[in-house]
């Protein structure tokens, strides 16, 4: 291996300075880009299919603006990032605290999709097979609703780990990572919001 | 952030012998990014053998007219499997393996990024791909109709609905497809990320080889494409298992939105797959042309712009559907766009070629027989990207035949040449030259007379996926010489199989580096230890080893 001290030597300043991105940023970053082609996929769908299904019922009958668990969502992206600076600073119990409340938050949007569900299905027989409308409302929605669930599994694994004493505060990066799926899920509600009940009312 | 420590002496891999349950223990648990790719690329090769047989069958049936070698159901069932086979079972596990192997060894890094991840995605891909397969088995489902699946590989809706397909074929092919996807963009991911932060110092964007400039816009092109396919195949699973309505007529749905969403896939999937031959050509032709690459900038610059452009122009797959002629025009356009860039990269190789002095040993001599092939692919598609010219030749063998030259003429041959560069890396022992030279004569024979005739019999108008034909019609000849060619191809494939089993056991010695080569995968063992590299390299240019031996004229100095 005589090579390799050659190809070493002489160089140690260019070592010393070397610095390259974190390796789990660069992964974070390119899931939600991979995730983000699937989705856009689903929502070009819905796009295409507004208005073409041959049988009712049809969005502006049976759909209601979501707007509380939209204000939940939206604001479980702040109150994750309070927790996110908490843990910066080494405020593990004001850390527990907004993570608990992140988890309150999402809990209460994924609960009102069920409601939201449970009326529809029941109430006005709007099933995925009912019409083009039932098919990509119930696909885009959930599959939203499923990104959602899973971000959820991911905090309640950080709040168990955290209440078994667990020293979160040696995660950082990761809980930011999760943090940042937790912001692009909730981006993907904005988009999914307006083209569900604002274009597609 | 720093690198991580591996001690150099590790109790748990020390060589106790010869144990076959502790070796495949070892091969099973691995998260080593050598063994990982190298598990990748013989699951590919073993997959290819099986498409590869089923060509062969399906030439049997079309030597003659009236064949009856198969049934029409299998002859269907064969031609799905095969183009399915060897797009998502050999095409893409030959990209996660090629990068796996080498982008580490290439950036002077120790592992990927996520070897654990890295694992997984090997792992799924072969469960998605075993369960592509169980479907010959589980298949026929309660209705008893069907086995593997007959659909095509591009499953066209309204033939995959439930209606249309009983049993459960086409879940098989759905589910199996979506499944070692995930695998793909797991190895993607992968590959971006140790691509951008695991290069080591001194290796900058501009000072990395043009294989892993290849591999990461590949790995980009993955992540952008490969997502519409599984969402087109979970909504066909909606479709199929809860009644929705996404490719249902009945009710209104549209069974050209699946075109769609397959071919904004499908497209850039034809330049996922034919990047790995893109990365060996640009390595392998400065080392056999003792120069460096041509116009190095202009290469980057042709391989990311194939990496937008060819995002936009997935509808030239479907001039035939009825689109309106302003859609007709623009993926017309930017399907000739698209050859721009292409271009670029075939004059540079050559370029690199000229006035170089060239060793014509087996892997280069792959490199030229794919410059010449791949030009003629490039050209018919040029042909096809004309609308009102691929209304006439749509669903003909002179598709077949185009497509072929890219995938067989230009990333098979393409990949033969890798195969026997690195080989000697791999391990550690020199194939076999003479041996390899029948090879790759056989090879390109057979290949060429395969489907240079196939251009004709389409032009004459013989349709894909007929499972016979009529005599008389001019298609005879055509499709005798294709036929032979096949067995001609067939046995090749044999050679290489023989040399590469044959050379690990018998081979000479290879050595650290027998191609007096330049990048840092040769500056290691043959094959590298688990660790890759002893220390760290540190890099001052494109060239490292070049630098290392040429202390007088190194290559830094003109960077
Ligand atoms: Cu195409």
């Amino acid at each position: 291996m005589a090579e390799e001290n050659v190809l070493t030597a002489g160089a140690l300043t260019l070592e010393q300075d070397w610095k390259m991105p974190d390796r789990g940023t660069v992964g974070i970053i390119f899931l939600i880009i991979t995730e983000t082609a699937l989705f856009s996929i689903f929502v070009a769908a819905y796009l295409i299919y507004i208005g073409k299904s041959l049988v009712g019922p049809y969005p502006k009958d049976v759909l209601e603006l979501p707007i509380l668990a939209t204000i939940c969502l939206l604001s479980s992206s702040g109150t994750i990032v309070f927790a996110e600076h908490a843990l910066e600073k080494g405020h593990l119990g004001q850390f527990k605290l907004w993570w608990i409340v992140t988890i309150c938050l999402g809990l209460e949007f994924l609960t009102a999709t069920g409601l939201e569900w449970r009326k529809l299905i029941v109430h006005d027989h709007l099933t995925i097979s009912t019409n083009l409308f039932g098919t990509t409302f119930y696909s885009l929605v959930g599959l939203h609703a499923s990104h959602v669930t899973v971000g959820m599994v991911f905090l309640l694994l950080v709040l168990a780990v955290t209440l078994f004493r667990f020293p979160i505060e040696t995660q950082k990066r990761r809980v930011k990572f999760l943090s940042w799926y937790w912001h692009f899920v909730d981006a993907v509600w904005v988009v999914v919001f307006t083209v569900v009940y604002i274009i597609g009312r | 952030m720093a690198s991580i420590d591996y001690p150099l002496e590790r109790p748990d891999i020390e060589d106790t012998g010869w144990h076959f349950a502790e070796n495949l223990y070892r091969w099973i648990a691995t998260v080593d990014h050598k063994k990982l790719g190298l598990m990748y690329i013989v699951s590919a090769l073993i997959f290819l053998c099986v498409a590869g047989v089923m060509a062969v069958v399906i030439r049997l049936q079309l030597a003659f007219p009236n064949g009856h070698v198969v049934d029409p159901d299998t002859y269907d069932r064969l031609f799905t499997m095969h183009g399915t086979t060897m797009v998502f079972l050999v095409g893409m596990p030959i990209v996660a393996g090629l990068s796996n192997y080498l982008v580490p060894l290439m950036i002077g890094a120790r592992d990927m990024a996520f070897p654990r991840l890295n694992s997984f995605g090997f792992w799924i891909f072969l469960f998605g791909g075993l369960l592509l397969y169980y479907s010959y088995i589980g298949g026929s489902g309660l209705s008893g109709a069907g086995s593997a699946p007959d659909v095509g590989w591009f499953a066209y809706a309204p033939l995959t609905t439930k209606s249309f397909s009983r049993g459960h074929s086409v879940d098989y092919w759905a589910l199996g497809v979506l499944v070692s996807g995930f695998g793909s963009i797991a190895s993607a991911i992968n590959v971006i990320a140790t691509t951008i932060s695991l290069r080591c110092p001194g290796m900058t964007l501009s000072k990395m080889p043009m294989f892993v400039w290849v591999m990461l816009v590949d790995a980009w092109l993955i992540l952008i494409a490969l997502p519409p396919l599984s969402a087109g195949q979970i909504m066909l699973l909606l479709d199929r298992y809860l009644g929705a309505n996404f490719f249902n007529t009945q009710h209104g749905g549209s069974a050209v939105l699946w075109q769609h969403i397959f071919w904004i896939f499908g497209h850039p999937e034809v330049y996922i797959l034919i990047f790995p031959a893109f990365a060996i050509l640009s390595e392998l032709v400065p080392i056999f042309s003792r120069k460096p690459l041509f116009g190095r900038p202009a290469m980057v610059g042709a391989v990311v712009a194939i990496g937008f452009i060819s995002l936009g122009v997935w509808a030239h797959h479907m001039f035939a559907v009825g689109m309106t002629s302003w859609s007709n025009t623009f993926f017309a356009a930017s399907s000739m766009l698209v050859g721009i860039p292409t271009g670029i990269k075939i004059f540079n190789w050559t370029a690199t070629m000229y006035g170089g002095r060239i060793r014509l040993l087996t892997p280069m001599l792959f490199c030229c027989a794919f410059l010449l092939q791949f030009l003629v692919a490039g050209l018919t598609g040029i042909m096809l990207a004309v609308a009102p010219f691929d209304w006439q030749l749509h669903d003909s063998y002179f598709v077949v035949a185009h497509f072929h030259f890219t995938l067989a003429g230009g990333l098979v041959t393409a990949l033969f040449g890798g195969f026997y560069y690195w080989y000697p890396k791999v391990a550690g022992r020199m194939y076999n030259e003479t041996l390899a030279k029948w090879h790759f004569w056989l090879f390109i024979i057979g290949f060429n007379l395969t489907f240079i005739p196939l251009h004709f019999a389409g032009t004459l108008g013989m349709p894909r996926r007929i499972y016979t034909y009529a005599p008389g019609r001019g298609w005879e000849i055509w499709n005798q010489l294709a036929s032979l060619g096949a067995l001609m191809q067939a046995a090749a494939v044999t050679l290489f199989a023989w040399n590469v089993i044959y050379s690990a056991i018998k081979g000479e010695p290879a050595g650290d580096d027998p191609w007096d080569a330049w990048t840092l995968e040769w500056g290691t063992t043959s094959p590298p230890p688990e660790y890759n590299f002893e220390k760290l390299p540190v890099v001052r240019s494109s060239r490292p080893l070049w630098d290392l031996k040429h202390p007088n004229d190194p290559d830094w100095k003109y960077e």
